[in-house]
């Protein structure tokens, strides 16, 4: 519990103490933004407290849960255990950059609505940045065992798994053009 | 969590300069933030690896495989030489952890993975591997998922590795770099037993750099599989594994490798196992009786005694289901 009283002050640092501050350019969704943090930041908070970005969310804050889940370079990384600075140079994709620009919803996002594959929503931004990351992956075969398998890692308290599962095979569906 | 300075060294020698006795180096971060989060680990520095190259896999000469520290779990397992050659290994990464964390953890990452005992884990409880003479929580406290094998009066913490019983199994080097040069030490002999100083957990010293993991060349004609049994299917540590690699002409064993996992204090190879089993017929009931021997000095605590028979299970079923891809022509 003690951790969530630290990270709740993340972001805001002692005026008087800059002595190891880093400053540091961060390219999300497309955008480049300059930030100056504590070398102790993780990208979770710098997105959610910095940037506004609050469609990653905290769960356990350990790499359990997987409701942190963003893409680096299009990979899937849990948020919560990545230090910012180490995200610098690399493309970092939050569920708010998804949806194309005029507001076309992305396959993933379009099936979750269709399938109702989710209830209370706090793990659907990581259960939906998990998925394009695996449809995206030529290494993760797409049927029902493997996806469940590589998907794993985001846990649905709502157990909402059987929508998730569909929905995430009916995008790859949408995707592959089937 | 506690303020740390970070350091981005670009080369393997300012790297090593950079590293004290309060400093951590840090590759994919999922054990190091997580313990530091929790301060378990309170490094006054961390020096950052990822700007070190280090990240390519190669076949050498002799025909052995060295890995890059950096090398992720993920791509690691997917590598077409690891998947063709040492599926075992292949099979045990991705066995462990999540999508996610297996794109962000290392290779030198998963070496050094430190124990998931929940008294480890957190600072308020006494420990002798955090805190060196506090004393072991575990010994008479909920020990159900500790070791049996390879503990002390002081730990009986598990090796929490997948990946680590593979590379065991198969044999491997860790090449490290210092200022004195480079080492290169046998993975047999780079994870320490707890004995007197569960606190030093490998033969790392402070100012070197894991730089390479060198895979033993592959054993000609060899079958292998890695077995994990755990409370749940997906995303769980071992209760017991196994990684089994072994070579038969006809029904003979011929050569035989087996590493455990989630019951020992280290990436475990049963060497009595082992030598057992070379020689010997190929059947279910040789299997039971050499998994046996691999227990024999096992000391088991009031909550973990069913990982003997777990384990013992485990060895079995890992060489049945290793054999059983001979018959049917699918070598290793």
């Amino acid at each position: 519990m003690a951790d969530a009283t630290l990270d709740a002050t993340v972001g805001h640092v002692d005026p008087n103490d800059t002595s190891s501050l880093q400053t540091m350019e961060l390219t999300v969704n497309g955008q480049t933004h300059t930030l100056t943090l504590e070398p102790n930041v993780v990208l979770l908070d710098a997105l959610r407290e910095r940037l506004n970005l609050t469609g990653a969310k905290k769960g356990c804050d350990h790499g359990q849960c997987g409701a942190c889940t963003v893409l680096i370079d299009g990979r899937a990384m849990n948020s919560c255990l990545l230090l910012a600075a180490l995200a610098e140079g690399q493309e970092i994709t939050t569920i708010e950059g998804l949806a194309d620009e005029d507001g076309t919803l992305h396959p993933i996002q379009q099936a979750f609505l269709e399938h109702d594959a989710y209830q209370c929503g706090y793990c659907t931004a990581g259960q939906m940045m998990m998925a394009t990351s695996i449809l995206n992956d030529k290494d993760i075969a797409k049927d029902p065992a493997s996806i469940k398998e590589a998907m794993s890692g985001n846990i649905c308290r709502c157990g909402a798994y059987k929508n998730i599962l569909d929905a995430v095979q009916s995008a790859h569906r949408t995707i592959e053009g089937a | 969590m506690q303020s740390f300075e970070l350091i981005r060294p670009e080369s393997v020698k300012d790297a090593i300069g950079a590293q004290s006795e309060r400093s951590a180096y840090i590759g994919g971060g999922t054990t190091l933030v997580d313990l530091m989060k929790l301060g378990v680990m309170q490094p006054d520095h961390v020096v950052d690896t990822n700007r070190l190259g280090l990240d390519e896999i190669e076949v050498l000469d002799d025909g052995r495989l060295k890995i890059g520290a950096r090398v992720s779990n993920s791509r690691l397992a997917t590598d077409a030489r690891v998947e063709r050659d040492y599926p075992v290994l292949s099979q045990a990464l991705l066995s462990g952890a999540s999508t996610g964390l297996r794109n962000m953890a290392t290779t030198a990452g998963n070496v050094m993975q430190r124990t998931r005992c929940p008294y480890f884990r957190d600072p308020a409880k006494p420990c002798n591997k955090r805190e060196p003479g506090t004393g072991c929580s575990a010994m008479d406290g909920i020990n159900r998922n500790h070791a049996v094998l390879g503990t002390s009066e002081h730990c009986i913490a598990t090796h929490p590795s997948d990946m680590c019983v593979a590379m065991a199994a198969i044999g491997a080097t860790v090449v490290v770099e210092g200022r004195k040069g480079t080492r290169e030490i046998p993975f047999e002999d780079f994870h320490l037993l707890p004995g007197d100083h569960p606190e030093r957990e490998h033969d790392l010293r402070s100012d070197e750099l894991i730089t390479h993991v060198v895979l033993d060349a592959p054993l000609e004609g060899a079958v292998s599989t890695y077995l994990k049994l755990r409370d749940r299917a997906s995303y769980e540590f071992a209760l017991a594994s196994c990684a089994a690699i072994v070579t038969l002409e006809g029904t003979k064993v011929t050569a035989a490798r087996i590493a455990l996992g989630g019951v020992a204090t280290k990436p475990w190879r049963a060497v009595d196992a082992e030598a057992a089993l070379v020689g010997e017929d190929a059947t279910a009931k040789m299997f039971e009786q050499v998994a046996l021997l691999a227990f024999q000095r096992a000391i088991p605590l009031e909550h973990n005694a069913f990982k003997v028979e777990l384990g013992q299970q485990a060895i079995a079923r890992a060489l049945r289901d290793a054999v059983q891809q001979a018959s049917q022509g699918e070598h290793q």
